[in-house]
């Protein structure tokens, strides 16, 4: 006798506990095998291009704190390099360092939300997503020093930052420097060998150098495949030429290699930040040393466009803006990293089991504020 | 062997059950927030503002609302302008500062409270009237003449107008000298 | 009847209390009816403990609070829990099969009572002393799975059958190292009785059987539905597995019978393993109720720390790793009760030895045997895979 059995088609979101925000997806399973997929977008759709275009290029700054929500710091650089290339203005020095040191805490931050709730997908129960959150915490802590936002921080402006740190923001960071390798030990001890844990993640969502080439991924995602690509490294912005860091690759491509990727480049960017903090014109004083250069608030650059694109922690942010000469953007396009490295989803999931959908998924490290815009 | 890496993990776990939490008891305890906080009840000082509305230009959202009298009834004195409303819509704030950072005379500033939820969106909208009552407690953001004071809103003194701005504040009768001589 | 009485100090005292004023089977009526209300409320109790236990214990283990609102450190917690379950909405979705959903919950919580029927709690302290008490409990406990089937079946919703499907498969095939790992301790005891278990152990079992132990702890894990096996209601993957569509005190029933199902198991573990509610000093309830809470503890511990498995892991875990141990636990005990029909002390010290080396040694070969299988195998579509509808 056989058995007749069919294809099951199940929707996965828009409000699903491991979608990590509004993202659909229509899953075609086999018993729990996936046969297709199809994933659908903007349920987070808010038109930020478009609004971009109504506002006065300072006044994007605020919005683009709210494109991947989880590092808004690399959101705001990105846009703010392309306009300084745009209005060709020099920033100031130390507001560059300071630039710099923000925006690889925020990388920090954001892995470590990538790491727990890749975990938290994998079943963990929120243990290692609340020791994620508590360091996590101690960097928003800063950020609030920084600029007095936790989440959506507009720090950066035009020509530097737009105030010095506080006294306090240095030892706080000293403190936190000292701290933060034995907790990322402490997750390599936790995590990187449990068997479980590998047993759940390697090999699991491969994504070859090729593949993930010709998908024009970025960041982690396209660094675990073999690929050492980094903009920090590859097209140095602000100062990033003056330190000396590494980039960590994985080999095989798998969500165990992402995940493994994105531990490494922790450590590294604590390294950038302590030599960030060493070289640092006019030392931990405060006020000494312009942070911003002068410049107008309804800045009206001169016509024509600029592309500026930063090593965000989930992949090659990229601001493309046209200016008409008037106090705000024609038009503002947004290159995100979450929604370019969702372009291989099909490949890498297709034959796989509904368990390793949500491990795929998590290891890609999506945004839905980025992906939708 | 397998189980070892389990084994660890585990170690891990029960060294952090040790550890003191790192999360406290909301109503009862909250967190230490920095003097930059930028919080929710705005500051608003009414002798130093001249209702320029620059503020409300900057704003992104476009959600102050300044009506100012300029005509006839009551003529502006010195640089002046009597400000007849200024609503904050905090409904649709988000905090962002710019506000702040668009006052000229250091009239407008962030506040430190966190805690203005409300159960009707009309009620989210801080009218002027409550603004001019509110405890002046600012939030350091983009004041840097109060963080080398010293000023920290947490310790629960009101900041007064004459203390609050880069440079003086503006004299109605000096500003009416220069108001006349300029002219 | 004397003899029980002698045996059950518990029952003896009610059955002479009732005896004095009613024919002697309306007092034994009555005396099994009292210890009946009070094993099931007791029951309830530490479920009730249980809860509030995870809830702070977890807590802690993240390095958080953990509630502590309700009652002095939350200690009310769970009762807080059960008023807001009662005054849910109590939803039956469209499509679903009306007797089955509303059938499901309360078969699911059935058989946990009756295995705590065997579960001696105490010196002479006990319901019944069924001398084949340990088959008792492996067939009423698989039950749950019919439950479990149902739930997600008549549920109408896609994630409660995979949930189902799932349980189906993972239950059943865990059934089978669970009994088989039980089979040491019934060659070296003698009895399936779990008084006699108890009674028959000069040396807590853990000792003498770590193989055997650790392949019940984890069985009784993945029966339980705790992690790492706890996906027939993977929250990140099913949203709730098999009781996505339950509300109310239907889905208060199923999480009820979850915990209680915790407790019973971590009572068997302590009675089979750990010498029961023998110790000195202490008086027995009390060392019974210590020795489930350490077990309890782990069972928390083990919760707050450990990612799931996928589930042909799981099936391979049972059938390659757990099924093949108990084998070798059952040989390795043939043939040491067969050499030493009355061991002495001595000789148990060397069983003790001998079993532990098989363990590590079985352990080390497993894992070098069974390591690659364990690991994921290639997707078979991943180069060449249709790129949707491009044709
Ligand atoms: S904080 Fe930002 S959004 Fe709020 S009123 Fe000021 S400028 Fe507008
Ligand atoms: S608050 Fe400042 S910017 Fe706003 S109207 Fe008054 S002076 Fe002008």
């Amino acid at each position: 006798m056989t058995l007749r059995t069919e294809p099951v088609t199940v929707n996965i979101g828009p409000q699903h506990p491991s979608t990590h925000g509004v993202f659909r997806l229509r899953v075609t399973f086999d018993g729990e095998v996936i046969q297709e997929v199809e994933p659908v977008f903007g349920y987070l759709h808010r038109g930020s291009e478009k609004l971009a275009e109504e506002r006065t290029y300072s006044q994007v700054i605020t919005l683009t704190d709210r494109l991947d929500y989880v590092a808004s710091m690399t959101n705001n650089q990105a846009y703010v390099l392309a306009l300084e290339k745009l209005c060709h203005v020099q920033p100031a020095e130390r507001g560059l360092y300071l630039r710099v040191i923000a925006a690889e805490l925020q990388r920090i931050a954001s892995h470590l939300v990538a790491t727990g709730f890749l975990l938290q997908d994998l079943g963990a129960f929120g243990t290692p997503l609340m020791y994620c959150f508590r360091e996590r915490e101690r960097i928003l802590d800063m950020f609030e020093m920084l600029c007095g936002a936790r989440i959506t921080h507009s720090y950066l402006r035009i020509g530097g930052v737009f105030q010095d740190a506080p006294e306090e923001f240095w030892p706080a960071l000293r403190i936190f420097l000292h701290d933060m390798p034995p907790y990322i030990d402490e997750y390599e001890q936790l995590l990187a060998e449990n068997e479980i844990l590998v047993a759940r993640t390697k090999g699991v969502g491969l994504l070859s150098q090729e593949m993930a080439i010709a998908s024009s991924t970025s960041g982690p995602v396209l660094r675990a495949s073999g690929v050492p690509w980094d903009l920090r490294k590859a097209d140095p912005y602000e100062v990033y030429d003056r330190f000396d860091f590494d980039i960590p690759v994985g080999t095989a491509g798998d969500s165990y290699d992402r995940f493994i990727v994105r531990i490494q480049e922790m450590r590294q960017s604590l390294r950038i930040v302590q030599q960030a903090v060493d070289q640092l014109p006019g030392g931990t004083s405060v006020g000494k040393v312009p942070v911003r250069a002068k410049v107008p608030f309804f800045i009206r650059p001169p016509v024509g466009d600029a592309y500026a694109h930063v090593e965000a922690p989930k992949g090659e942010l990229g601001f493309y803006l046209v200016s008409d000469g008037s106090i705000a953007p024609y038009r503002c396009k947004i290159r995100s990293p979450s929604f370019i490295n969702l372009t291989p989803l099909k490949e890498m999931l297709i034959g796989w089991k509904l368990a390793d959908l949500v491990v795929i998924l998590g290891s890609i490290d999506i945004n839905m504020g980025e992906v939708d815009r | 062997m397998y189980g070892i890496g389990v084994l660890k993990g585990m170690a891990v776990t029960l060294k952090n059950f040790l550890r003191p939490s790192f999360t406290v008891q909301y109503p009862e305890e909250s967190l230490p927030q920095h003097p930059r906080f930028r919080g929710q009840d705005f500051v608003w000082y009414e002798e130093r503002c001249t209702g320029c509305a620059s503020c409300a230009k900057y704003c992104p959202l476009g959600i102050i609302r300044i009506v100012t009298d300029p005509s006839g009834v009551a003529t502006p004195q010195g640089d002046k302008y009597k400000v007849l409303a200024f609503d904050i819509d905090l409904g649709r704030c988000m905090y962002c500062g710019l506000c702040v950072e668009g006052c000229p005379y250091d009239a407008l500033h962030m506040g430190s409270g966190f805690e203005r939820a409300r159960y009707r969106r009309q009620e989210l909208v801080i009218p002027v009237e409550e603004l001019r009552r509110m405890p002046k407690r600012p939030s350091t953001w983009f004041r840097p003449q109060m963080e080398t004071k010293g000023y920290d809103p947490r310790m629960g003194k009101e900041l007064p107008w004459q203390e609050a701005g880069r440079h003086e504040a503006p004299d109605v009768e000096k500003m009416k000298e220069r108001w006349v001589k300029e002219r | 009847m004397e003899s029980f009485l002698e045996r059950n100090s518990f029952f003896s005292h009610l059955y002479r209390f009732f005896d004095a004023a009613t024919p002697s089977w309306l007092a034994y009526l009555l005396a099994a009816s009292v210890i009946v209300f009070v094993l099931v409320n007791g029951l309830m109790l530490f479920t009730m403990a249980l809860i509030y236990m995870e809830r702070r214990l977890i807590g802690r283990f993240q390095v958080r609070l953990g509630p502590n609102r309700v009652g002095p450190f939350g200690l009310l917690q769970p009762v807080a829990d059960a008023i807001k379950i009662l005054f849910k909405e109590d939803l039956v979705p469209v499509g679903a099969d009306r007797i089955t959903f509303n059938l499901a919950p309360v078969l699911f919580i059935f058989p946990v009572f009756l295995s705590l029927a065997v579960v001696p709690f105490g010196e002479r302290y006990f319901l019944a002393d069924l001398n084949v008490a340990v088959l008792f409990i492996m067939g009423v406990s698989g039950l749950s799975t019919i439950a479990i089937l149902m739930a997600g079946w008549s549920s109408a919703n896609r994630y409660a059958m995979f949930g189902a499907v799932r349980a189906v498969a993972q239950l059943i095939s865990y059934e089978v190292p669970m009994v088989l790992s039980l089979v040491g301790v019934l060659l070296l005891v003698g009895s399936m009785s779990m008084v006699t278990i108890v009674e028959g152990q000069r040396l807590p079992l853990i000792l003498l059987q770590p193989l055997g132990f650790l392949v019940f702890f984890m069985a009784a894990l993945a029966e339980l539905n705790r992690t790492p096996f706890d996906l027939v209601e993977a929250e990140s993957e099913l949203v709730a597995g098999y009781h996505t569509e339950y509300s109310g005190m239907k889905f208060g029933m199923f999480m009820l019978a979850e915990f209680a199902a915790s407790v019973v198991s971590s009572a068997i573990i302590v009675t089979v393993f750990f010498k029961g509610w023998e110790g000195p000093l202490l008086p027995s309830h009390l060392w019974f109720v210590i020795k489930l809470f350490v077990v309890l503890f782990v069972l928390i511990w083990i919760r707050a720390t450990l990612p799931r498995l996928r589930i042909d892991q799981i099936m391979a875990f049972a059938w390659k790793v757990l099924f093949p141990l108990s084998l070798v636990n059952i040989a390795a005990t043939a043939v040491e009760v067969l050499l030493w029909p009355q061991p002495t002390t001595a000789q148990i010290w060397a069983m003790v030895g001998i079993n532990w080396g098989v363990t590590f040694v079985s352990l080390a070969l497993w894992s070098w045997l069974m390591g690659p299988t364990l690991r994921p195998n290639m997707p078979q579509l991943l180069r060449g895979a249709t790129t949707g509808k491009a044709a």
